[in-house]
């Protein structure tokens, strides 16, 4: 990696600190060999931003996620969020942390448990962090109305709601506990290009008004760029390139970013044409 | 938000499945049967004392092997006992002896099974070890080996039993929570710092409790029998009355009294098979849905033109067969459990020309795919074509008998005039045979080439559709190529007999932006090649501007509006058309609201 993809001006006291991150998985059979999922990954994350993490299948940008959730494995390097080192949290630890570092899944539909109600999946993460009864009712209750849902819903079980719906459900489960940092994977790409549009819009004002952070993960290139303050692009385990949102998705300083944006088909004919073009040029280039 | 923000007051119930379930059982007639039968026989058992005052064990020896009568309702045994009390009172020790092999069964089972399942590790592989080798036991041999060790105890050897049936709910319990540990929602309990032992108890343990209350009835029913045999064999506690006993009694005197031995052989057999019937209706019960009733075959009412097989082809207006395919005032519908039907396609009407492409774009739901799968001749049994022609180079394609697609006439065209491209590639490659094969099978059986001469064809493909060494991904099985050539293989096989349409179901969304991009280029240089006629169904906008001419939208079954591509994408005339390419991304600006009406739809 080279000077130039590393990070921003990093501020003080960012919220997320993760540097020289590298998750490894043994591969299958005897050999020594291991898979690295995430090389030496360098990024921050500030109090109120969010961070798109672009890349295609297989980039290793969802396991950057799951090490910072503590769902993989963190080879080398470090996590340090709000000021402590979570590399290798324990499972209490994790559990005091639960209360700042949320997630929202990509598929609404496995993300829930289908045989509780809306209502014992929103309570659950209150109880377990201590809240009385009647709290945690009238916290679902504020929860259902900040994320659009009608107040009925909490008696229904998730096969009830559509996927928009159900993603509403796993939003309001994250906010529940009004955390910190939400890390999102891919949290609209189960979902219609309007259902879409309606929860980018719902995460947008979500953060206005807590001051929440995000971490983006996606592999769409147009919701990295709306929904994002900086992004960084992750190729094969390796983050590519890291900078402002307009500067990194319009204008791509590292070849393989320059290829996703022109892969990436706009919906108008004409300029999907000169797009079209342009990859041709780039690709023969390369 | 509207009326729901007002309605209902707040509370936290339980789940409704539970009693879904139970609701369920007491529906269907053999469980509801099965279900009555053991409450009577339970309760008849232990309410022994009540129903008949007769001591079990008293002896007559004036009235031996009596038929029934007023004092023995059910006659008496070579003793003089009363039948019917020995019954009822074997009754007891039988349900106990069972409930006993059952309750050691989970506890030995269940538990180990859990932490098994979900921690994995050397437990997994100590407890599988003992499983397997618990299962390799012969039970009988055991049994008779423990009662010549340890005394006539049905206690002892029902409990033994149990350990012995236990590796069947580990096993059950195992795999079902291997299953359950890799879901998000898992993953998400342990995000919110959820401890293993709420996780396996709240979020793991509910989602197998069913099948463990199958299983227990069903294990319940096997222990009854096994408890018979033994006693049958003489191998009980003779001090108290059982049915083996009574069995083993009966049919040693059977041709002094064959009625004797009937008594304990219905308890028997009723109970056992009550309790196996029991577990499967709880399965089917938990097996969910609805049974849809079949309505195929159903020939079409109102439709006035439609007394006999399918339309001429002459009846077609001229203009139609000037299109390469013409789709007039198409409806699809699937019945309801309820006997109604649900319209998924309704009074649709386009055409696609000869060398030209064709989008239909829509949201999920919308019908597109079940539009193109019409075409296709590819709906499911329970679909059927309630109006409306499809119309294939002057060719009608559905048959009004059968509220389907004609396979007489569909048949010879699909795979050689019409060719389809799926969504996903992988699971359209069958993982057992080689692309080779796949590809060049087709060719040998459509078009009557040689093996040698389909080869030598299907290697042309794979390099047409630019696979860069044609022969080792002729040699390779699916797993061994990525899904992008995947989708290669795929189009090269659907273009190897140069058909005139190519239908393509959302072709590229399982792809990543770069492969799509390819993807998209190699179907418009072999459309223009080859001057196919497109229908590409797909949700995304940026691939209609990419590749189509003409575009049809639809929404709610139904089409919005149609047109050439500049026009729509630019200046849709519809509402919808222009909500959804208000939600595109593309050209809009960072971190603003994209839709003003957000909140609180029916997202």
């Amino acid at each position: 990696m080279t000077t130039s993809n590393g990070p921003l001006a990093n501020p003080e006291s960012p919220l997320l600190e993760v540097s020289g991150l590298t998750v490894d998985y043994p591969r299958k059979g005897f050999g020594k060999e291991v898979f690295h999922a995430v090389q030496d990954a360098n990024l921050w994350i500030g109090h109120g931003e969010t961070l798109g993490l672009v890349g295609e299948s297989g980039s290793g940008k969802t396991t950057i996620g799951r090490a910072i959730l503590g769902l993989a494995p963190v080879s080398r390097g470090s996590i340090r969020f709000d000021g402590q080192d979570i590399s290798h949290a324990s499972r209490r630890k994790r559990q005091q942390l639960s209360s700042d570092l949320q997630v929202v899944f990509q598929d609404p539909y496995t993300s829930l448990n289908p045989s509780m109600t809306v209502g014992d999946i929103l309570a659950e993460p209150i109880g377990i962090a201590g809240g009385s009864r009647n709290a945690a009712r009238s916290r679902v209750a504020g929860l259902l109305e900040q994320v659009g849902l009608p107040r009925d819903a909490i008696d229904r079980l998730p096969r009830e709601f559509s996927g928009g719906q159900r993603q509403r459900v796993a939003i309001a489960r994250a906010l529940a506990l009004r955390p910190k940092l939400i890390v999102c994977d891919e949290p609209v790409s189960a979902l219609d290009l309007s259902t879409q549009a309606r929860i980018l819009d719902l995460l947008l004002t979500i953060q206005l008004d807590t001051g929440v952070s995000y971490l983006f993960v996606s592999h769409d290139l147009d919701v990295v760029r709306h929904i994002s303050h900086r992004v960084a692009v992750i190729y094969r385990g390796e983050l590519v390139e890291q900078g402002e949102a307009e500067q990194v998705t319009q204008d791509p300083k590292h070849p393989y970013t320059q290829r996703l944006l022109l892969a990436s088909p706009v919906s108008d004919p004409v300029r999907q044409a000169e797009r079209r073009n342009a990859r041709k040029a780039h690709a023969s280039k390369s | 938000m509207t009326e729901a923000t007002i309605a209902s007051p707040v509370s936290l119930p339980a789940p409704r499945s539970r009693t879904r379930i139970v609701r369920r059982v007491l529906r269907d007639p053999v469980g509801i049967t099965a279900l009555a039968i053991l409450i009577v026989a339970i309760s008849a058992s232990y309410l022994a004392g009540f129903i008949t005052p007769i001591d079990p064990n008293a002896t007559d020896l004036s009235s031996v092997l009596a038929g029934p009568s007023g004092a023995h309702p059910l006659g008496t045994d070579s003793a003089g006992r009363d039948v019917l009390a020995r019954l009822l009172w074997g009754g007891q020790s039988t349900f106990a002896a069972a409930a006993l092999a059952t309750v050691v069964a989970l506890a030995a089972g269940v538990p180990s099974g859990l932490i098994a399942g979900y921690y994995g590790g050397w437990f997994d592989a100590g407890t599988s070890w003992i499983t397997n080798m618990l299962m390799s036991l012969p039970a009988v041999v055991v049994l008779l080996a423990a009662r010549a060790a340890l005394g006539p105890s049905v206690w002892i050897s029902m409990a033994l039993f149990g350990v012995l049936l236990g590796p069947s709910f580990f096993r059950l319990v195992r795999t079902s929570v291997i299953s359950v540990r890799g879901e998000l929602y898992v993953d998400a309990a342990r995000v919110s710092g959820l401890s293993d032992a709420r996780i396996i108890s709240r979020h793991v343990l509910y989602v197998v409790r069913a099948p463990i209350v199958i299983q227990a009835a069903i294990i319940a029913g096997i222990a009854i029998g096994i408890q018979a045999g033994l006693e049958f064999l003489g191998l009980g506690d003779s001090s108290a009355p059982t049915w083996g006993m009574m069995l083993n009694e009966g049919f040693r005197n059977v041709l002094l009294s064959p009625l004797f031995l009937l008594w304990p052989a219905l308890a028997i057999t009723l109970v056992t098979a009550a309790f196996a019937v029991l577990g499967n209706s709880l399965r089917d019960a938990l097996e969910d849905d609805e049974i849809t009733p079949r309505t195929k075959g159903r020939a079409i009412k109102h439709i006035p033109h439609s007394e006999a097989g399918l339309v001429p082809t002459g009846s077609v207006a001229a203009a139609d067969t000037d299109h390469l395919l013409v789709v007039r005032d198409l409806s699809v519908e699937y019945p309801r459990a309820d006997g109604t039907t649900k319209r998924v396609v309704d009074g649709v009407s386009f055409h696609v020309d000869r060398g030209e492409v064709v989008g239909i774009v829509g949201e999920s739901g919308s019908g597109k795919t079940q539009t193109a799968f019409s075409v296709l001749g590819l709906l499911p049994e329970t679909a059927s074509i309630a109006e409306g022609h499809i119309v294939f180079d002057g060719i009608e394609l559905v048959s009004r008998t059968s509220g389907a697609v004609s396979r007489s006439r569909m048949d010879p065209l699909r795979g050689t005039r019409i060719a389809y491209v799926p969504q996903e590639p992988m699971s359209n490659l069958d993982p057992a045979f080689t692309v080779g094969y796949q590809l060049s099978r087709p060719l040998v059986k459509r078009l009557g080439l040689s093996r040698a001469a389909a080869k030598k064809r299907a290697l042309e493909l794979l390099a047409t559709v630019g696979i860069p060494d044609p022969g080792r991904t002729y040699a390779a099985y699916p797993h061994e190529i990525s899904g992008g050539m995947a989708q290669r293989v795929l189009i090269a096989g659907a273009v190897s007999c140069e058909p005139d349409l190519l239908i393509a179901d959302e072709p590229t969304t399982a792809l990543d932006v770069t492969v799509q991009a390819e993807v998209l280029e190699l179907l418009r240089t072999l459309q223009s090649e080859l001057r196919m006629g497109v229908l590409m169904v797909t949700h995304n906008f940026g691939v209609v501007a990419d590749l189509c001419d003409r575009v049809v939208v639809m929404r709610d079954s139904r089409i919005v509006e149609s047109g050439d591509v500049v026009t729509i994408l630019s200046r849709p005339s519809e509402d919808y058309t222009r909500t959804l390419l208000a939600s595109t991304l593309e050209g809009k600006t960072p971190r603003t609201l994209l839709l003003s009406d957000s909140a609180g739809e029916t997202a």
